[in-house]
């Protein structure tokens, strides 16, 4: 089943355009990262996502209109912002008492267990919390909200590593059950990398790649080029050379994989790259 | 391994999903919880200034009640003017906390949750705007004059208390204080004054509900400054004064129309007979409507630009 549709979507702020006419598509049971460069209009896709601002053209999510059924599409949706939206003033025990009071798919005992394994107390109020506490606060809550949809903008900007990489492990190994869907944007592309079924780059407000994270490798390559081969690899016109340790890498989109085996060490480029690839070099010339 | 696989790997390990489960939810309730929560003042306001006056009051017996209360003998109705004066003092200061609180209150109510961006939050649980809206509005309306009236009759009981105390402690007789009180008249006047009010500020906390909703920041001088200008304006270019009288209407008709008689200009006596309640004066009074239609399209207009509010 389709869990967003999105079709001719467009969003702007007075002359500057967030979104400019997207069409994209998720189907339910996966986790889409959503890639861009600042300003690229993230955020703004997610907010029209989750009912939260208003945009022109065609948006469904499970079926229905965010912008004017917002409070009965949240029974099946849950969204953790960028920075902390937690209110400061609220007490641990307060805001589980809250959830379960206005959420009928709230259950109150998978959030406890979830934070039993921190050290976050039920008496402490979020503005006694660590940065990296709030973010497993906000986690436990919505893990124990069984929705369809779960929509994570900048999860854990500014968490170190190790809260960065327990909030995507609790993430696959507690709540993705494979049915429900994820989308995430995030800066720190490296740590999706494993996590993504599909990867959506957007740029200027426009989608400039929608594929799937399989798709990737049979349509993508990253060649280490033995110095004999550089020239020949420059004539299969590769989307982006750099060097590494004196020697060529390059990308290359649609290049048989016999061919380019025979030029040097053949991998599937991270997302870091692609993301280079694509968007990098028109991000400079724009500024 | 990618997601993908553990993705495969789990929906196959895992059961087909139950129905939805569902439990039953009162957002209302939670709501208006969840304000006392953010407000504390709601009930700490009242509180304390109702120990300040009961404790102020309990030193005051020790140490004056000798000359006030030993005279009941000789003078009985004098001493149950007395006797009602800290009784009608606590209910009167207790009326004006609950002003100050509806006041300070709506100036903040939707513009906290976009100044600490948990408005973000809120949204995205299945709360409408509308619920939200009137459960802001529930709090100057219905909390605060309960609040203040559960308040001001605890702390009655208290001064009671210690008056009878004061009153054996100097060998007088109870007897004048549980007989001739007239605390039923006292108790209906301050709820009739309580719900008069409330109903005629209506349109006030409406007004501050919405700057608070709009005002990016300074929500008291946006509240306040524009009708400044607009008399001051007024008065230069019309040499005419409306808008200060529609102010001083809002802010002083309702006790005007709710009692035939000021009670704060009753010096002499601490208590205001219920025959100077003029309820039907006050039902039929064209501000009290006015003020109440105005209140409620604010509040359509509320729950309209609550779905455009966006963290400031």
């Amino acid at each position: 089943m389709t869990c967003i549709e999105a079709r001719g979507l467009r969003k702007s702020y007075g002359k500057s355009v967030a979104l400019d006419d997207v069409d994209l598509r998720v189907e339910e049971g996966r986790i889409v990262g959503l890639i861009g460069p600042n300003g690229a209009g993230k955020s703004t896709a997610l907010h029209a996502m989750l009912g939260l601002t208003s945009f022109d053209g065609e948006l469904k999510v499970l079926g229905r209109d965010p912008w004017n059924d917002r409070d009965a599409l949240m029974r099946d949706v849950c969204f953790i912002a960028d920075v902390a939206v937690l209110p400061r003033w609220i007490k641990v025990s307060q805001a589980l008492d809250f959830i379960e009071g206005v959420h009928p798919r709230f259950d109150r005992s998978k959030a406890e267990a979830f934070l039993a394994k921190t050290s976050i107390r039920m008496k402490s109020r979020v503005r006694a919390l660590s940065k990296g506490m709030v973010v497993q606060l906000h986690l436990a809550l919505v893990m124990a909200i069984d929705a369809r949809l779960l929509v994570l903008d900048e999860p854990t900007l500014g968490l170190d590593i190790l809260y960065r990489k327990q909030f995507y492990d609790s993430l696959l190994n507690e709540y993705f059950d494979g049915r429900r869907t994820i989308i995430v944007t995030t800066h720190q592309v490296e740590e999706i990398q494993d996590v993504i079924t599909d990867l959506v780059f957007i740029q200027h407000g426009r989608i400039v790649l929608n594929t799937s994270m399989e798709a990737i490798e049979a349509r993508y390559a990253e060649v280490m080029v033995r110095p004999e081969h550089t020239e020949a690899a420059r004539a299969l016109r590769p989307m982006r050379e750099r060097q590494v340790f004196g020697r060529s890498v390059m990308l290359f989109e649609g290049a048989p994989r016999e061919q380019l085996q025979q030029l040097g060490e053949v991998r599937t480029p991270s997302i870091a790259e692609l993301f280079m690839a694509t968007m990098g070099d028109k991000q400079e010339g724009t500024r | 391994m990618s997601a993908l696989n553990v993705a495969e790997e789990r929906s196959v390990a895992l059961p087909e999903r139950a129905a939805l489960q569902q439990h039953a939810t009162r957002p209302f309730l939670w709501l208006v919880r969840r304000e006392l929560w953010e407000n504390p003042s709601i009930v700490v306001a009242p509180v304390a200034v109702a120990a300040v006056i009961v404790f102020g009051f309990f030193v005051a017996a020790i140490r004056f009640s000798g000359k006030v209360f030993i005279s009941v003998n000789q003078d009985p109705v004098g001493a149950i003017a007395v006797a009602m004066i800290p009784l009608f003092f606590v209910a009167f200061a207790l009326g004006i906390t609950m002003l100050f609180t509806g006041v300070f209150y709506s100036l903040d109510a939707l513009h906290s949750e976009r100044r600490d961006r948990s408005i973000l939050f809120w949204k995205s649980l299945p709360v409408s705007d509308r619920e939200t809206v009137l459960s802001k509005l529930t709090v100057p309306m219905a909390v605060l004059p309960i609040v203040t009236f559960a308040v001001a009759l605890s702390a009655q009981i208290l001064i009671f208390l210690i008056e009878n105390g004061a009153m054996l402690a100097h060998g007088g007789s109870l007897r004048a204080l549980w007989t001739q009180l007239p605390i039923p008249a006292a108790l209906t006047a301050f709820l009739y004054g309580l719900i008069t009010t409330t109903l005629w500020y209506a349109p006030i906390y409406a007004w501050l509900m919405l700057v608070s909703a709009w005002a990016r920041r300074a929500a008291l001088i946006w509240a306040v400054v524009p009708f400044f200008i607009l008399a001051i304006f007024e008065k230069i270019a019309f040499r005419t004064h409306y808008v200060v009288d529609l102010v001083k209407y809002r802010i002083s008709g309702g006790f005007l129309a709710a009692f035939a008689q000021d009670p704060g200009l009753h010096q002499n006596r601490a208590t205001v007979p219920l025959s100077d309640l003029t309820p039907a004066h006050f039902f039929a009074s064209p501000g009290l409507w006015t003020g109440l239609v105005f209140a409620a399209l604010v509040v359509v207009l509320l729950i309209r630009m609550r779905r455009y509010r966006e963290p400031i």
